[in-house]
């Protein structure tokens, strides 16, 4: 100690000079160090691009330029099993045509949060991107995000007929298509199913629920919390239920908006509310108000409930046995029907877009023209992502990723359900939440026929605000 | 000439870069955000924002009872927070001030909290406070004591993540204390033993004294962040359950990104803005106070 201090004192100032100039010395060495590296690396890159015209000589099949040689199109996707089937196949894709494709994908919150902000500026920094049509089709549409495929699908020669665009289902597509505006290409579907648990439902000689009333009464004889076992899990918070409660809503006779107006404190509507509240606060398990989809497929996974309603998209969260611990007990069965029969959502998750700002949008077509295929479908919807196109539906390629008894329940839903899972305005989250409000007050067991007519004013006040 | 040029503004040259910097990344937002909020706009590339005076301001502090209880939530949170960790961040600097056998492992366990991601640490809270397959329940399930609701209950999702904040961040009022602990001098220690203080007498006549100007900047540094907490609320709770944990911040948030009413959520930011300049000057002259 006593050393160093006197070392300061007398030698000290030398000492910290010649710190400083071999600091500064080292410093130059390391900034001409990364200069050298980094040109390294560039020559390296190079290497392949200049050897390349020496072996397509060599190779007479493929002498013509490939027709996007060079292009590179910026591809903003979702974090979702599609995006993860769709990025093993972009290499051939771009040995195929050249083009170079930047793919990131994106959890769906932030993406929208990411997208809105790219967009918003109008650089062009985006070409193609995942989109979730029910919730920003028409807020992106008005902001004028989105580039018009009809463009594209309707000539002859940027999509040859075997592209099939009537092969899509219908609902799909009047849900991408907004003021005649083909906004998007649909990518996956979703119902609305019952996943139950066969052994539980054996054991009790309980009947797989077909109506409502079966429902609550199969809850309530497999509910034993005592044993750790609850009758049902569901969405209890507020924003994310809504779409599992528009199926009740749905089947119950109720309607988020009819003619123009809200509806959510209609009798039917009540009536739905009242229900899931119920059904969910009597035979669901503790905390449900802050239980997304996650959480629910968790405590179903986990074997601590005898039924599960949400996406059948989903079904891999609770048949996984990685994931699952009741992987091989799960059923499948239609939603169950109410007042008006059995009325699940069948809706598009996700459509692939083109941005309007796009500066390479022909080389963008190209990409959503493939990967949109009847060949890409088939492949993409073996790996379990359910599609619209009906021709994969039809081969049997397409459907072997499932069950049997999910493909049949999936196509019966599909024929019978509605085509949006929320209330179709420009504030989707806005108007979410204010619905959520109601759901949260029923699953309190609250009386809702107050909070419904107040949060149906409110909304009506927002859609007159949106229509202005 | 140009050399002749800047030897002569050679106090201007070099603070050059600093001051575009601070123009560009923050006067320049800051004007913005002003501007945003006073007008009506989603964002839209087609229809420009519309200009509509301090309707947004109007609104949200007289019809919007939304903001009024995320105000609340904001103070209620903070001031919790603080107050827990402030004693418990005194209490834990003044022990690990002490000596004994392995201080310093327990030191770097102490401050684990600290370095760890708040989101990554929302993640593992969320799935301990979970009802049913949580750790939290099961612990207390070992005391007989019955399942709490945690984040799902409205009256307690607000009090646990003041749980969470005061576990992560109470390490940071200690880390600031327990410097200021060792940087006092040694005399008066040595005088009160002289006249035979005790040692109670001594931590609250003594000690806890000498330290406030400490504790001080400790309380102001933390009160500024927990006022700005974001990333274990969104993290955890997104704001629910029923917007109980609906924060200034996160209410904010909702407006820009979810509902996409940037003049609202604008508006909302310039008061926010306001709320924590007043709370810092607050806090200071106070700590001046203190000092003085």
């Amino acid at each position: 100690m006593a050393g160093e201090g006197t070392d300061i004192h007398h030698g000290g100032f030398q000492k910290m000079k010649r710190f400083q100039r071999t600091l500064a010395l080292g410093l130059a060495v390391l900034t001409i160090a990364a200069v050298a590296l980094t040109g390294c690396g560039g020559t390296k890159t190079e290497e392949p691009k200049t050897e390349a015209p020496k072996t397509d000589a060599a190779q007479p099949a493929a002498p013509e330029k490939k027709p996007f040689e060079g292009v590179t199109i910026r591809f903003l996707a979702s974090q979702h099993p599609w995006t993860d089937t769709i990025k093993k196949e972009i290499p051939k894709f771009e040995a195929m045509t050249g083009m170079k494709v930047n793919m990131e994908a994106i959890a769906e919150n932030q993406l929208t949060q990411k997208l809105t902000v790219e967009l918003t500026s109008g650089a062009g920094t985006v070409d193609v991107f995942a989109q979730r049509p029910l919730q920003e089709a028409k807020l992106f549409e008005k902001n004028g995000w989105y580039a018009d495929l009809n463009t594209f699908v309707k000539d002859a020669k940027k999509t040859p007929a075997d592209y099939d665009i009537n092969d899509f289902f219908k609902g799909p597509m009047e849900v991408e298509t907004v003021n005649g505006k083909l906004v998007g290409i649909p990518l996956v579907t979703e119902q609305q199913i019952i996943y139950y648990r066969k052994d539980l439902f054996e054991q009790k000689s309980v009947k797989v629920p077909t109506n409502m009333a079966e429902l609550e009464e199969a809850a309530k004889k497999l509910h034993d919390p005592d044993n750790g076992m609850v009758g049902i899990v569901m969405r209890g918070q507020g924003n994310p239920a809504v779409t599992q409660f528009s199926s009740f809503l749905y089947s119950f006779g109720g309607e988020f908006i009819k003619d123009g107006k809200f509806v959510i404190d209609s009798p039917e509507a009540i009536k739905a509310f009242t229900f899931y509240g119920n059904l969910l606060g009597k035979y669901g398990p503790q905390g449900v108000l802050n239980m997304s989809w996650p959480q629910a497929a968790g405590i179903f996974a986990q074997g601590k409930a005898a039924m599960w309603l949400d996406a059948n998209s989903l079904y891999l969260n609770v048949t996984d046995p990685s994931k699952s611990q009741v992987g091989d007990k799960v059923g499948f069965a239609l939603f169950p029907a109410g007042d008006k029969g059995s009325l699940p959502y069948s809706v598009t998750s996700w459509g692939l877009s083109i941005a309007a700002s796009s500066k390479n949008q022909e080389a963008a077509w190209e990409f959503v023209k493939w990967a949109t295929s009847k060949e890409m479908t088939i492949l993409t919807q073996s790996a379990g992502n359910p599609s619209a196109r009906a021709s994969a539906w039809n081969s049997a390629d397409g459907t072997k990723a499932w069950p049997k008894e999910w493909v049949d329940v999936a196509k019966k839903s599909g024929e019978i359900g509605k085509p949006a899972d929320r209330p179709l305005v420009i504030n989707v989250g806005k108007a979410r939440d204010l619905v959520g409000e109601v759901l949260t007050a029923a699953i309190n067991g609250q009386d809702v026929t107050g909070i419904a007519k107040e949060k149906n004013q409110a909304l009506n006040e927002m859609l007159a605000e949106e229509n202005k | 000439m140009i050399t002749r040029w800047i030897d002569r503004h050679i106090k201007w040259v070099f603070p050059l870069p600093a001051v575009i910097f601070i123009l560009l990344m923050m006067a320049f937002p800051i004007a913005y955000t002003l501007y945003v909020s006073l007008t009506e706009w989603s964002m839209s590339a087609v229809t420009p924002p519309k200009f509509v005076g301090l309707d947004n301001y109007v609104e949200m502090l007289t019809a919007d009872t939304r903001f009024w209880k995320s105000v609340w939530r904001t103070f209620y949170f903070t001031g919790l927070a603080m107050l827990l960790e402030t004693f418990l961040g005194v209490g834990l600097a003044l022990l690990l001030n002490r000596d004994f056998p392995g201080k310093n492992l327990l030191k770097t366990l102490f401050l684990l909290p600290m370095v760890a991601t708040p989101v990554a640490i929302g993640m593992v809270w969320l799935l301990m406070f979970e009802p049913t397959i949580g750790f939290m329940n099961y612990f207390l399930g070992i005391f007989g004591i019955p399942p709490q609701p945690w984040l799902a209950s409205e009256a307690a999702a607000l009090p646990s993540l003041v749980l969470v904040d005061v576990w992560q961040w109470t390490p940071m009022i200690a880390l600031i204390v327990l410097a200021g602990l060792v940087s006092l001098p040694t005399d008066p220690f040595e005088a009160a033993e002289v006249d035979g203080a005790s040692p109670v007498q001594v931590l609250w006549h003594i000690t806890l004294p000498m330290l406030r100007p400490t504790i001080g900047v400790a309380v102001i540094l933390r009160a500024i962040d927990a006022l700005k907490t974001f990333d274990i609320i969104y993290a955890m709770t997104q704001g629910g359950p029923n917007y109980a944990t609906e924060t200034l911040n996160l209410y904010g948030y909702t407006l820009g990104f979810s509902y996409f009413q940037l003049g609202s959520a604008s508006s909302l930011l310039v008061i926010f803005f306001a709320v924590v300049m007043g709370v810092v000057i607050f806090l200071n002259r106070a700590r001046k106070g203190v000092t003085a």
